[in-house]
Formats: structure tokens, sequence, C-alpha cells
């Protein structure tokens, strides 16, 4: 990403989580749950970006299985990282609205338990990659990839589990003086997404460049001995 | 060699190997046999736990033995480095991931036999419907099979592989958990309801396997390749 | 299946990157039928890992490595043989089981017949061969590694250091199997520290430094040191 446009990113989303408070005050209370609704603002687009970050995560695994390529494998680390970053604003979130709407932390409530166990497989693909020995890198991307093969399984077992049919999107619920916050939200949550996965994305290319360097100078030695 | 042809003798060998030795079976299903008595003392308040705890008790100890099971089988290829002889061989590697999900699968499934043996004797549960549950079985070994190879295989040396096997095999499995023991539920409830339920949970897992199979499949060989 | 039938090996400029560790630069070399040469060079060089793209089983950072022309297939593999540090055989299966395995896996016609074939030439009695392979002794778990190597009559075969382990008898009993099998038209290159072991099987020697193919030429009889002394002035 160019640096022009990573800052004017990197702006949006500042002003827009400073804004957002503002606007999620003025919305409209609503009426079953009252003021806790709103902690939703914030939870629902933590959990479009915690699985945002997985499919990104498991793109990034196949291009750098598929072809070998280094960027896949960059974005695949990227986009677990940003999984389970995204995914504890969400778990912690979750919990509290629960425990103030309905008065439990915990309900298997099949968007919570889906985010856990999201959350759970790209930490795991964490654990691979630092553990994992020598083909750490592969063996990740392959968790990656079936990990969001996996998303839409886990969602249809849980909620037929909880004889939850799926309701109506939380989304098109939303009243119309609420519809406004929730994509303001959503857009800043993106651009942070971004202006992070563009920088962990810089760091591993970093990293790359730092081996480079040392194989430079090995060489240049080497030439020179 | 085609693919069929390269994985029955793969299987063959790892049959051979395994009959050879006969520890590994016989350690495999002792254990599934212990965990099983592990939960019969946790639930042991006197009368028969309900359907569900059972139900639940058998997967629970199918998936501890299928990954005890499967650290082992990939222990012994490292022995004498042998994965690494097939991999130099011509032989495709969607017949080694495939002779190695055999294997497995056909281990898990004496595990199973003896499980739900001892299961039935301990906690009373009569078998109705043995049909249908040795397809919930079947195909749920064969999907556990598939993501646990894969990734028994991958781990090679690593330090701690022990641990990081479950870790990584048990979140990617969970459906097979909830709809195995969710459809084992509705066989031993026996009703109308608790069949169609069953029936449900064996469709789900068909399509599980046959989505994890075919990754599985596809990804392998790019997963044994050597890290660039 | 049809045995592959490629008649050199060309490595090309080929590099192999650990992260930041440079563990091949730019090495090039041929081999063609009927040759047989000593990969040398001090710990560390790089010659297992030639050896490990050699065999396939790594690919390289950079450069190409073809057999007859053609790059890394199943069909190539067919026609290489490895023998490893490791064993690479079942430890549970007997010697023989091990080499009719082998055989069949790597498609070759009549493969019971050329199990029993391999034993013999290798020395593996009808006693050893048919106990697991995980009692046998160094030595004996050597010659069916080497068996289980040749069984598929490979165009290439990888030695890394296979006369360790191997008494005087043993030595020499390798070294006149090699020589049939290069006169039999196959390639081989064996990584090796007892130069004398080879001087009858290795017409040349390849010595690796750092990375670098730092010498390529007959060998004509000459000693270790004297080669390593024309490869490596400053080293010495």
């Amino acid at each position: 990403m160019k640096r022009p446009l990573l800052i004017l990113f990197a702006v949006l989303a500042a002003a827009g989580l400073g804004y957002a408070p503002q606007l999620i005050f003025g919305a409209p209370i609503e009426s079953t749950m009252g003021f806790v609704q709103k902690i939703f603002y914030f939870h629902v687009p933590s959990a479009f970006m915690t699985f945002l970050g997985a499919f990104v995560s498991a793109g990034g695994a196949i291009w750098y299985l598929v072809n070998g390529s280094p960027r896949g494998d960059r974005l695949a680390v990227a986009g677990a990282e940003l999984t389970v970053l995204f995914g504890i604003c969400v778990l912690v979130t979750g919990p509290l609205w629960a425990r103030k709407a309905w008065g439990t932390y915990w309900r298997w409530d099949v968007r919570l338990t889906t985010s856990l166990l999201l959350w759970m497989i790209f930490l795991a693909y964490l654990f691979a990659r630092r553990y994992g020995g020598a083909g750490a890198k592969r063996l990740s991307a392959g968790l990656a990839v079936f990990g969001a093969a996996d998303v839409p399984l886990i969602y249809i077992s849980v909620s037929v589990w909880r004889s939850i049919h799926p309701k109506t999107s939380v989304v098109s619920t939303l009243g119309p003086g609420m519809r406004g916050p929730f994509w303001f939200c959503v857009a800043s949550f993106l651009f942070l997404f971004l202006v992070l996965l563009e920088l962990r994305l810089a760091l591993e290319r970093s990293r790359a460049r730092l081996d480079e360097l040392h194989l430079a100078v090995e060489d240049h030695l080497d030439a020179n001995s | 060699m085609g693919v069929l042809a390269s994985t029955m003798l793969l299987v063959s060998k790892d049959v051979r190997v395994e009959l050879r030795a006969k520890e590994l079976i016989y350690a495999t299903i002792f254990f599934g046999a212990v965990v099983l008595l592990v939960f019969a003392f946790s639930f042991l308040g006197g009368e028969r736990p309900p359907v569900d705890a059972v139900a639940g008790i058998l997967w629970v100890t199918i998936t501890l033995s299928g990954t005890v099971g499967v650290s082992r089988a990939f222990e012994r290829e490292r022995e004498g480095d042998t994965l690494r002889a097939l991999l130099l061989s011509p032989a495709p590697r969607t017949a080694i991931y495939l002779s190695k999900l055999v294997s497995v699968t056909l281990l898990m499934v004496l595990v199973e036999t003896t499980a739900t043996l001892l299961l039935s004797l301990l906690f009373q549960v009569t078998l109705p419907h043995v049909g249908m549950l040795v397809g919930l079985l079947g195909l749920g070994t064969i999907g556990f099979a598939s993501v646990s190879a894969l990734f028994g295989a991958s781990l090679g040396r690593a330090r701690s592989r022990d641990v990081l096997l479950p870790l990584l095999t048990y979140p990617v499995v969970m459906p097979i958990l909830i709809a195995g023991t969710r459809g084992t539920v509705g066989l031993w409830h026996g009703d109308a309801e608790g069949l169609v339920a069953a029936a449900y949970w064996l469709r789900f897992l068909l399509v599980f396997d046959a989505i994890f199979v075919s990754l599985g499949l596809w990804i392998f060989e790019p997963m044994m390749r050597s890290d660039g | 299946m049809p045995s592959a039938t490629f008649v050199d090996v060309e490595v090309e400029k080929v590099g192999r990157v650990y992260g930041r560790r440079r563990a091949l630069h730019d090495v090039s070399f041929r081999l063609g039928a009927g040759e047989a040469a000593a990969l040398l060079g001090p710990n560390g060089a790089g010659k297992s890992t030639l050896l490990s793209i050699l065999s396939t089983q790594s690919e390289p950072s950079s450069g190409t490595v073809r057999f007859g022309g053609r790059p890394t297939s199943p069909e190539a593999r067919a026609g290489i043989g490895v023998v490893a540090h490791e064993s690479l055989c079942y430890g549970d299966l007997t010697g023989r089981e091990n080499l009719r395995f082998f055989a069949r896996l790597y498609g070759v016609a009549s493969p019971n017949q050329r199990a029993d074939e391999m034993l013999g030439r290798l020395g593996l009695d009808a006693d050893a061969a048919d106990r697991a392979c995980r009692t046998y002794s160094r030595g004996m778990m050597q010659r069916l590694s080497v068996a289980r190597a040749l069984i598929h009559r490979p165009h290439l075969v990888l030695l890394d250091e296979p006369f360790t382990g191997l008494d005087r008898d043993g030595v020499a009993a390798l070294g006149r199997l090699l020589v049939e099998e290069r006169e039999r038209g196959a390639i081989l290159l064996i990584v090796t520290h007892d130069l004398p072991a080879v001087s009858e099987v290795c017409q040349r020697a390849l010595v690796l430094h750092r990375g670098r193919l730092v010498y390529n030429a007959p060998l004509a009889g000459r000693a270790l040191s004297d080669v390593y002394q024309e490869a490596l002035p400053a080293a010495g």
C-alpha cells in the first residue's frame, strides 16, 4: 500500500473512531435492551473484521501453498493475527452485552460460538507458526485454509444444535436512526483493519529485507575472502 | 502406478507394520477403554447418566483415542525416516495422504467398536439402529482422519508435536463432535423426531467429509514441499 | 511404469537459502551416464543440502535441476535411488518385506524376484532376510539400505556417507557393487570423507566449500588431502 493511502486510511480510522461515540450517543435507544444495546456498534463491526481477517489469511495461505509466494505467506500471518485481535474484541464485548441484556455472560448463541471457534482456530495458527518446526509456514497455511472452509460448517452445526434457526440478519432489523451510525462504525473499523494489516505486512517485508541484507553481506565477505 | 493401486499398496504396508508390532493397536484400544472408565467414574452418581452425556462420552473417547492413534502412527514413520522414503518415491502424493487416511480410519474403527460395546455394557445402553450408528461413527471418523492425518504428516519433527496435533485438529473438527453426539442422541431416543435428526446429521457429516477429504487431497502435496 | 531413461543430471546455478543462511550458492555441474563423482567438503559446506535437492526432497531457492533435460517429476523420481543417514526402511518389517514393498512402490517388474536378487547381491542371507530389520547390525542395515536404493535400477544414485558402519570387507564389497552400477550406466554421486574407499568407483571429485562449488575435476587416484589442497588453498 502506498504511503499516502496508508496515512489517509489512518486518519480516516482515527477520525471515525473518534467521532463514533458522538454518533452512537445520538442514535436512538433500542426498545428492548436499552442503553446497553449500543455496545453492538463496536461489537458487530469487530465481528465483521474477525471474519474478514480469517478470509484474508486463508486467501494468503492458498496463494503461498500453491505458488510459494512469500507475499501470500505474509498475508496469511497478518490476517491471522488480525483475526485473533478483533476476535478478542468480539469475545469481550459480546459477553458484556449478553450479561447486561440477558443476565448471563455466555448463552452459546450461534454467532458468538462460531466466533469463538474461529478465534481458536486462528490462535492455533499462531501456535503452529511459532512452534511448528521446520515446516511451520506450510503447516499453519494448511490450518488457515481448513479453518476458513470450516466456518459455514461450524455455523450450521452450532445453529442446528442450539435449535436456533438463524435469525434474520441483525442489520436489517435496525431502526432507521441506527443504520447510519452502524455503517459509519463499520467503515471506521474497516479503515483500522486495513491500516493494521498494512503495518503488519510492512513488518514482515522488513524482516524479509533484513534476511536479504544478511545474505548480501555474507556474499560480499565471501567474495572478498 | 495409479493413485488407487499405490494407496492399496501403502495401506497393506501400514496394516502389516501395525499387525507386526501390535503395540499401537493394543495401546490405543486400551487407551480408549481407560478414558471411558474415567468418564464412568466421573458420572457414577448411582443412576444412569442422561443419554446426552453418554453420547458425548463416546465421541470424546473416540476423539482422544484418534489423536493418540494418529500421532503414534506418524511416529512410526519417523523411525527410519520412512515418510521421506515415500515422498522420494514416484508414488502420487494423494496416494500417500489417502493411505494415511485409510489406515487411521481402520485403527479408529477398532477403537470405536471396543468403546461402543464397553459403553453399552457400563451404561446399560441398548444399541438400536446399529446401521445408522455405524454410519455416524464411520463418517465422523473419516472426517476426523482427513484433518488429523494432514496435520500429523506436516508436523514432522516439531518439538511440541504431541501437543500441537490436538491443538490444531480439535477446533477444526468441532462440527464432527456436534454432529456425532446430536446424531447419536437422536438414535438413542429412538422416536421419529430423533431418527429424523440422526438422518440430518448423517447427511451433514457426509458433506463435511466431502469437503475436507477433497481439500486434504488438494492441499497435501503443497504442504509436503519444503518451506521456501 | 516405464523406468526413467535420463542420461544426465544437470545442475544449473542452484542456490538454497534458509532464512538468513545461504546453504548453496550458484552451484553448476553436469554428470552423464556412467559417471561417478565424490562429493567432498568440510562440514556445513552444503553437501547434504545439495543431495536433498538432487533427490527432489527439497526445492532450490534459485536455479534448476534437470534430469535428462526435464525438470523434477514422478518419472524422474522413479529413476533416483537414495542412501541416507537414516535407513529409510521399516524396522518392523523383514528385509525381504521391505525390499518387496519398495520394489512394488517403484513399479519394478517381478518385484519378489528382484527383491530376492538384491538380497543375494548384498549378502543378506536367508536367515537375516526374514528377521525384522530392527534386529539387524549396523552393517546389515546399511546393506539393506543400499539394496533398497538400487532395487529399481535407478539412473541416479545418491549416497550420503554409505561406508560408515561397514568393516573393511563391507567397504570393499560395496565398492565393487557401486562399480557394477556405474558400469551399468548409472550416475553416482557419493558424499564421503573416505576417499580410498571410493578411489575405484569415482572418476571425479566435486568439492563444496561454504555453499560454493570450488572444484570439479577428475580424481586420478589422488589423496583426499591433495584434492583439498588444490581446492581450498587458503583453508588448507
